[in-house]
Parts: C-alpha cells; structure tokens; sequence
C-alpha cells in the first residue's frame, strides 16, 4: 500500500460520501431545491427561506450526521471483529454489546430513569453503560490466564448475548404494552434528529477512536494470518487484542446508544469494501467506515421519506435493501472473478 | 562461529500432560538443522519454544546471548522467521500484499510500503520462483505454491534464523525438492541458520548437516545423518523395520520400509 493508493482510494469514497450526504439533504417532505440549499449552506438565504433553513439545518442535517457517525462506526468496528475473531461472519454486536445495550436501555425506561448528563438522557446512558458491562462480562469468562483465545471469546459472547436477551425477553413480559412499543422502536434501530451536542461528542469520540483503529490496521492484517504467524512477524498479539476490544467496545456502545440495534451495516459495508478495495486493512478500514456511513445515510433518508410521514425504523431498511444490494455485489464479482 | 541458541534444561507441559523434558543442546550461526521423531515426539512444541510462540516451564533458552523471555516480539521478528506447516489465508491477499507481511517488523506503525520493502519482497519471490505470481490472489494458489509464498514472506524478514515446521508435509516430491535446495542455497550462499522439523526421514538425511532425533520429548540422538540415521535407533524409536543403505550419490544414510512379507 503506497500512500498514493491509500488517498485515491480514500478519496473517492470520501466523494460517495459528499454525495450521499448532498441528496439525503435535498430528500424530504418538504420540497427543497439545490438551488435553495446553495444559498442555505453558503449562509445568504433568502428571507423567504428561514423556514427551509430550519428543516435542513436542525432537522436534516443533524440526522444525517447522526447517520453517517453511526453507520461509519458499525462498518469499522464489523472490519475490526472480522478480522479479529478470524470469522467472515462476525459483526459488531457478536460478543453480545447490543444485547447489554439493550437490557440498559430497558432498565432505564422500566424505572423511569429522568437524569440527563453532557445533553444525553438516561436511556443512551443505561444502553452505553449495559454495553460496557457485557463485554466486560464476555471478556472475564474468556479470560485464561492473562490470554483471551478466540473461540472462548465467541463462545463467551453467545452466551452472555442468550441470557441478557432472556433478562430482557422477561422484562418485555412484565412491562405495559404502551411502554413495550416505545422500546420496541429503539431497539430496531433508528436515527432520530439529535442536539448537536450529542452529535459533537459523538464526532469527537468517534475520530479519536477511529484514528487509533486505522493505526491498527497493520496488526490487523497480520491477524487475519492466524496469531501464531503474527506474533512471530512480531506483534503483540494479546495487547493488540485487548486494545482492539476496548476500542470497538466504546465505539459500538457508543452508537447503539444513541442509535439502538441496526443491524447489518457492520457486515455488509465490510464486505462491500472488501470487494471493491481488497483485503488490505490499511485502505479496508477507512473505505469501510466512508461506505457504511453512505450506505445508512441513503438507508436512513429512505427510512423517513419512502413511507411519509410514517418512519420506518432504519434497522428494519438496512436488511431490507442491503441484502440484495449485497447479493447482487457478490453475484457480479463471482461472475468477473 | 558464534552461538545462536543455547537450550538448558528444557521442560514443557500442555497442562499436565508432560511434552518435552531435560532438552539441552546449542547451536552455531550458520547451522542446517534437522528436527526429526515419531508423531507425539514433541517436534512441533520444540519448534514453537524455539521461536517464541510458546514459553518453557521450566529450563530456559538463550537466543543471541539472551534470554528469549526478554526479547521484545518485534526486535525478534528481524531475526527470526517462522514457516508454520499450514497457514490459513482468509481473504483473498494477493501474494504481494502477503509476502510484503514480512515487512511488519521493519514499518512504521502505519505500516506503508517503501520502495525498499517492496524490492526485498520481490527479490524474496524471485528466490522461491514465484515472481510472476505477484498479482494473483493468494488462494487461486495451490498448496506448494501457497507454502513458497509463505516462505518468501519469512525471507522477506530478511532473518538471520529460518524455523520451519514440516514445510513439506502435504506437498509433491518436485515442491520437497524444490523447498529442500532453496534452504541448503540460502544456508550455503547466505550463512542462513535453518533449523526444520521434518517427518521425511530421507529427505532430512539428505540435506541436514545436523540430525536432533527427538523420542517421548527427549534427545535420543544428536549429530550427523550417519551417526543418528542408524537402523537400530530408527527400529528402536519409531518401532518398526527399516532397511539402511547408502545413497549411491551423495553416500548419506538412506532409509527404505521393511514390508511386513518381506521381512
């Protein structure tokens, strides 16, 4: 990988991007023309437009944002465990961060929590927190001494993952139909038009993550040869591990909280970019990221236009229009080898 | 010639089962190597002590005056290369991207690729005959085919030690032959320390200058192909008839199987 390569690569998806972002920004239930946005987004709007202004500043756009931060996490934290656990099949939620999540999240409405901290309210807090604590379950049963083997991690993160959603399935049966519905919403996944604040914090959190995650991509390479050959090419391979888990940890906490569980971006954007850029994590990890943020974009943009105004939960649309765009990838690649 | 590794006492359990016991022995720079003994002799786990993958209970190794427990991973991996008897390769490297691997120890964090790594990475699948392969993707490959890319990503560690472990296990004759004069050219031309472990008794005999013969996790013989390859010893060991003559070429030690009507 030469850093020629790397830029062009990054580049074209970071154009993707650019270009996701500009339509979602024009699709809604309020007509806006690109014309009408230019001079929005140049900050010389017409007096006419304040209305428009307001959609596309505080209703779109932090959605938008909200979207790509959290399908851009999902997709590079999907890389990471892919490579990590050495399974093609893996995805951010596998070792059971979503379920954690989502037992948080339910505690959190079923005692009525109020509290608000840095702008986030009890529920984005009890899922980040439940998140954290799976794992850190998952990680002390996998633990043999000082080492964490792989498949007892795996084996670690179904089982914490089968009794948390067992806890929240008997939760789900005690609480009222009304509060049920409200939880059954998030925990499908969706994007909802956040305060910047949280955006912020968010963005902030997600490039210090992110930029440790790309210093990793070389120890990831090396890991999807087994940890044998890595360690004897020289890398640390338990501390890598651990660095990776608690990497992607915070960071998968950190956007189902905010987001709940959408599912299928963490394996389909991984896979997409490794079928368009290779294996190389060097360029996998960043492709990655720029592709799963396009892609909920769109997905979300569609979620809240296609049926207006009813909104389909994103997590719901992910599967729903990923699959066969996924299919359709892995059947033309087959086809030119 | 300067001492490379210096085996005290070696001891190792999986658990409670006892693998090696009491192995003791030093080699010089420059050394061929050859680690034979039955399945279960301990061969393999010799093999992964010796490069670090795993850490002896008790006894200790000293590689390069030091000991290996305080190696640091990183300064070791530019001096030592490991061939595994089988790699996995879970996505579709291309051989390039695979053998150019063999850099990590001499990269930056990142990790890009300079002009150098990637001369040494095509100097290294020249060696092993592979240049024209550069592009392919690692698993359109076939299984000798795939072990010489591996090999030429440890040369491209440029080390001054090669482990391999069975490097020729499930490969034909002509990838043996092939795998066996690479070795005995890097080790004759560059003063390459190779130290493999081999089930092929024959093929050892013939390229190794030194035979460590390993039975029930001990030494049971250490020396030359005329001293351990003995009929006696092999019957003794591996617990079956053999017939000892000499290759006609080359007058090494030469084991053919003892059929059961023949006997």
């Amino acid at each position: 990988m030469t850093v020629q390569r790397w830029l062009y690569i990054n580049g074209l998806f970071g154009l993707i991007l650019i270009g996701a972002i500009l339509i979602a920004l024009l699709m809604g239930a309020e007509p806006i023309s690109l014309s009408e946005m230019a001079r929005i987004l140049e900050g010389v709007p017409h007096q006419a437009d304040s209305a428009k202004a307001a959609i596309l500043l505080q209703v779109r756009l932090p959605r938008i944002l909200l979207a790509g931060l959290v399908g851009g996490i999902l997709a590079l934290c999907g890389v990471v465990f892919q490579a990590l656990l050495r399974n093609p099949l893996a995805d951010p939620f596998i070792l059971g961060v979503s379920s954690g999540a989502a037992l948080g999240a339910y505690l959190a409405m079923l005692f009525g929590l109020q509290s608000t901290v840095l702008g986030f309210t009890a529920m984005p807090l009890m899922a980040f927190a439940g998140g954290l604590m799976s794992i850190w379950f998952v990680y002390l049963i996998a633990k043999v001494d000082g080492q964490l083997p792989i498949t007892g991690l795996l084996l670690a993160g179904v089982v914490v993952n089968a009794v948390l959603s067992a806890l929240i399935l008997f939760i789900t049966s005690v609480l009222d139909a009304g509060k049920v519905m409200n939880i059954l919403v998030w925990v499908m996944g969706n994007i909802g038009s956040l305060d910047y604040r949280i955006i912020g914090t968010l963005a902030f959190y997600t490039l210090i993550s992110g930029v440790l995650l790309l210093m990793t991509a070389k120890p990831l390479n090396l890991l999807t040869l087994g940890e044998e050959s890595a360690l004897t090419l020289g890398l640390p391979v338990e501390r890598v591990k651990k660095l990776l888990l608690v990497l992607t940890t915070f960071l998968t906490g950190a956007a189902v909280s905010v987001s709940g569980i959408i599912g299928f971006v963490g394996i389909i954007a991984p896979h997409a970019a490794r079928m368009l850029v290779g294996p190389d994590h060097r360029v996998l990890l960043p492709a990655s990221a720029l592709v799963g943020a396009s892609f909920l974009i769109l997905a979300d943009t569609i979620a809240r236009t296609a049926l207006g105004p009813t909104e389909i939960p994103v997590g719901v649309l992910t599967a729903l229009c990923g699959g066969p765009f996924f299919l359709i990838l892995l059947k033309t690649k087959k086809m030119h080898g | 010639m300067t001492e490379l590794y210096q085996v005290q006492e070696l001891s190792f359990r999986y658990g409670a089962v006892p693998v090696l016991q009491g192995i003791a022995f030093a080699t010089r720079a420059g050394e061929f190597i050859g680690i034979i003994g039955p399945n279960g002799s301990g061969k393999t786990t010799l093999l992964k002590l010796l490069s670090a993958i795993l850490k002896p209970n008790t006894g200790k190794i000293e590689f390069g005056g030091m000991d290996l427990r305080s190696w640091n991973r990183h300064d070791l991996a530019q001096k030592m290369a490991v061939v595994p008897q089988e790699t996995a390769f879970l996505y579709t490297y291309t051989v390039l991207e695979i053998v150019l691997m063999g850099r990590a120890p001499f990269t930056s964090l990142f990790g890009f690729d300079r002009p150098e790594d990637l001369r040494i990475a095509l100097e290294s699948l020249k060696q092993v005959g592979l240049l024209d392969m550069a592009d392919r993707s690692i698993q359109t490959l076939s299984g000798g085919e795939r072990q010489m890319v591996v090999i030429a990503r440890a040369l491209t560690q440029q080390p001054e030690v090669l482990l391999l472990d069975e490097p020729t296990a499930y490969l034909d004759i002509r990838h043996q032959q092939k795998i066996y004069n690479l070795l005995t050219r890097l080790n004759k031309e560059q003063g390459l320390t190779v130290v493999v472990v081999s089930h092929d008794l024959n093929l050892a005999g013939q390229y190794c200058h030194r035979l460590i013969m390993l039975s029930d996790g001990q030494t049971v013989a250490d020396g030359t192909a005329e001293k351990v390859l003995t009929k006696e010893r092999i019957e003794a060991v591996y617990g079956c008839q053999v017939l000892i003559d000499r290759h006609p070429m080359t007058g090494r030690p030469r084991m053919t199987l003892v059929p059961h009507d023949a006997a």
